[in-house]
């Protein structure tokens, strides 16, 4: 199990009162499985998703990342476990601007202390395998929306970790790029990398093979994988024939407009 | 550490104008300090060079009672108990490692007895002298000869003038072949010498007249072994070193008057040999310049200062600015260390680059105070080298608060903001 989480409880103290954020969260994540946590704004979600990336420490729970109980352990090691376990993916992609997507592809690389040959290398080949093997030497500034997120997802890929934690990665990306992004992620499940995912959409928590919904700091299992993915082939197909429908109509437009004129 | 480097130069170089607005203090202070050391050092080599040592570093260790020099003008004035210099005490102090001549003669101060044809010279220095005299004072031959083995051995009565005794006593005509009666002995003038290097002496007090008062009127040479034939006597011997360096000069001149006194222990009135110590002198004069340079250092001190304060403001402002790119950097695995290291670095680079600026500054504003001022400047390369050292521990020192700032955002903070 990669993941296992059990009465995961957070409160944030503001000074005069503590407000509850998680309430007895318990989720487990095996090798290989592809996860949404879907929820609300002010849900939790955001929260949980910073304690399984060991950027916070729950107020009481264990915690287990690939059976090593994470909590009991300094700032120090805590960074080390981002930079070789999780690989990041986030909403505002977060790439530095003033470096070519190559830089910021290598920079956990940097981080952990690989040589500058070696990391050029490698991420020219994380960069490939993203499929921006033409766009390595551009400025965040010159790539689109859905380029950039490719980079950001090369960049958490590139330190071969074994999780991936995307926290809502088609927030900021049109419907076209999100289908694209989509696949990518698939792409990478099925080459055994595990993904936790949060958003709060139904379609792109669709693509997932298994979803929780988080509500008020309380989570719940939804429905099983089979039926997810049904859903997912009649949601595809669904588009297609909606798609369809407006090629028809536009060539049927298209024909009145000539008609009017002749 | 390298790549630190290369972020950080990356980090200046796409804020141009910030990072030299922010260089601006430390850039105005070390260019203060480099051109008020440049002048210090171009006085005092001056000093050094044209002052003591009359270029050629010799330190006359001489005869004196209560810390006077002892003149000798008649027998009665010869103090006692006081031997002559033997050949092993001279080997002795030409084996000291920081002197490279030594050489000892009798002198006396001459009112007159001394005559050619219908004039004669008086008020003037005749000194017996050995064969080092002329190379160690860097004497050399004008006309004529200088003396040879035989002159010693065979006691000739011949002489060497200066050209100021050449010129008072002969008034232009050739001195060569020509006899000079001295205490009624008469000597064939056979060389007239020059000094090579010699200076103006600055003549203050009577001790600086007596100082240089030796080559006022102009100067006899005759050997040493002919001494006797116009005194009578063997007579005290005062001795002239010539140092390795100009350094050197105060050790030299005091290593060799203790072999001197270690020699002899019965004279009368106090006599010892003492060593004259220019540098000493001039050291006292620079002392008192420098009391005032150190407060011009320390104002220029004051703007690094404020040039530091300056550093770390901005720094703190560039913190803030890349808040998300410090939470991104410690969520993607980078540890405390790492950034903090990334700051220090950053602030080390800036300050470093404005010391080197700093340094170009000074060199090129101590010219210009040479070419409008005639000061005299001397780049000195060690204080260059510390003020850039110094303006990198500035931006150590001042980049830390800023620093330790950065590597402490908490990075969910630092990644929800925009």
């Amino acid at each position: 199990m990669i993941l296992k989480l059990d009465h995961i409880y957070k409160d944030y103290n503001t000074g005069k009162l503590v407000v509850p954020v998680l309430h007895d969260v318990s989720l487990h994540v095996e090798e290989g499985e592809y996860v949404a946590i879907m929820g609300p704004s002010g849900s939790g979600k955001s929260t949980l998703m910073n304690i399984i990336g060991c950027l916070d420490r729950p107020t009481s729970g264990s915690y287990e990342l690939n059976g090593e109980n994470v909590l009991n352990k300094d700032d120090r090691s805590m960074a080390e476990i981002r930079l070789r376990n999780l690989g990041f993916v986030f909403q505002n992609f977060q790439l530095l601007p003033k470096q070519s997507a190559l830089e910021n592809v290598a920079l956990p690389l940097v981080y952990a202390g690989v040589r500058r040959r070696e990391r050029q290398r490698r991420a020219a080949e994380a960069l490939t395998s993203v499929g921006l093997q033409d766009r390595m030497n551009f400025q965040p500034s010159q790539l689109s929306g859905g380029q950039k997120q490719r980079v950001a997802i090369a960049r958490a890929m590139v330190n071969k970790p074994r999780l991936l934690l995307a926290d809502e990665p088609t927030g900021a990306l049109d419907s076209h790029s999100s289908i694209e992004l989509m696949k990518l992620f698939q792409r990478l499940n099925d080459d055994g990398v595990t993904i936790v995912m949060i958003t709060h959409s139904p379609d792109i928590a669709a693509y997932a093979r298994r979803t929780c919904d988080i509500f008020d700091g309380v989570i719940s299992e939804r429905r099983s994988g089979h039926i997810n993915a049904a859903q997912r082939a009649e949601k595809e197909a669904e588009e297609e024939a909606e798609r369809a429908l407006a090629r028809m109509r536009q060539a049927s437009r298209r024909r009145e407009q000539t008609g009017g004129l002749a | 550490m390298l790549e630190n480097v290369r972020l950080a130069f990356q980090g200046i170089w796409s804020h141009k104008m910030r990072s030299f607005l922010t260089m601006l203090g430390i850039i105005i202070g070390i260019a203060a300090i480099i051109s008020i050391v440049s002048t210090i050092q171009g006085t005092n080599n001056a000093l050094r060079d044209r002052l003591v040592g009359s270029g050629n570093n010799t330190v006359k260790v001489n005869l004196s009672s209560g810390g006077m020099d002892i003149t000798i003008y008649d027998s009665s004035s010869i103090p006692e108990g006081v031997p002559m210099v033997s050949e092993e005490t001279l080997a002795k102090i030409q084996s000291l490692s920081n002197v490279s001549s030594v050489t000892a003669y009798n002198t006396r101060f001459v009112s007159d007895g001394v005559f050619y044809k219908s004039s004669s010279l008086t008020e003037f220095n005749i000194h017996g002298i050995d064969a080092n005299f002329f190379k160690t004072l860097d004497y050399r031959v004008k006309s004529g000869r200088t003396f040879l083995r035989d002159d010693y051995t065979n006691f000739r009565k011949v002489l060497i003038i200066d050209q100021t005794a050449s010129a008072n006593l002969f008034r232009g005509e050739n001195p060569i072949g020509q006899t000079v009666d001295i205490n009624k002995q008469p000597f064939t003038v056979v060389g007239v010498v020059y000094q090579v290097s010699s200076y103006t002496p600055n003549i203050q007090n009577l001790d600086d007249y007596y100082t240089n008062s030796d080559n006022s009127n102009g100067l006899f040479f005759v050997p040493k072994a002919s001494w006797p034939i116009i005194f009578n006597y063997d007579e005290p011997e005062n001795v002239i070193i010539k140092a390795s360096s100009t350094d050197d000069m105060t050790n030299a001149g005091t290593a060799t008057a203790s072999i001197l006194n270690s020699t002899f222990s019965n004279a009368s009135d106090n006599v010892v040999y003492q060593a004259q110590d220019l540098l000493g002198i001039v050291k006292q004069q620079q002392e008192l310049s420098n009391t005032t340079n150190m407060q011009l250092i320390w104002i220029a001190g004051i703007s690094l200062l404020v040039g530091g304060i300056g550093v770390m403001n901005i720094m703190l402002v560039s913190v803030t600015e890349r808040t998300s790119e410090i939470g991104l950097k410690k969520a993607i695995g980078a540890r405390k260390g790492v950034i903090l290291g990334q700051f220090l670095t950053e602030a080390a680079v800036l300050t470093s680059m404005g010391g080197l600026l700093g340094v170009g500054a000074g060199i090129a504003m101590s010219q210009l105070i040479h070419r409008f001022s005639g000061i005299p400047v001397a780049i000195n390369i060690p204080a260059a080298v510390v003020a850039v050292l110094f303006s990198m521990a500035i931006g150590i020192v001042f980049g830390l608060l800023p620093s330790v700032k950065a590597s402490n955002l908490d990075p969910i903070e630092a990644l929800r903001r925009e």
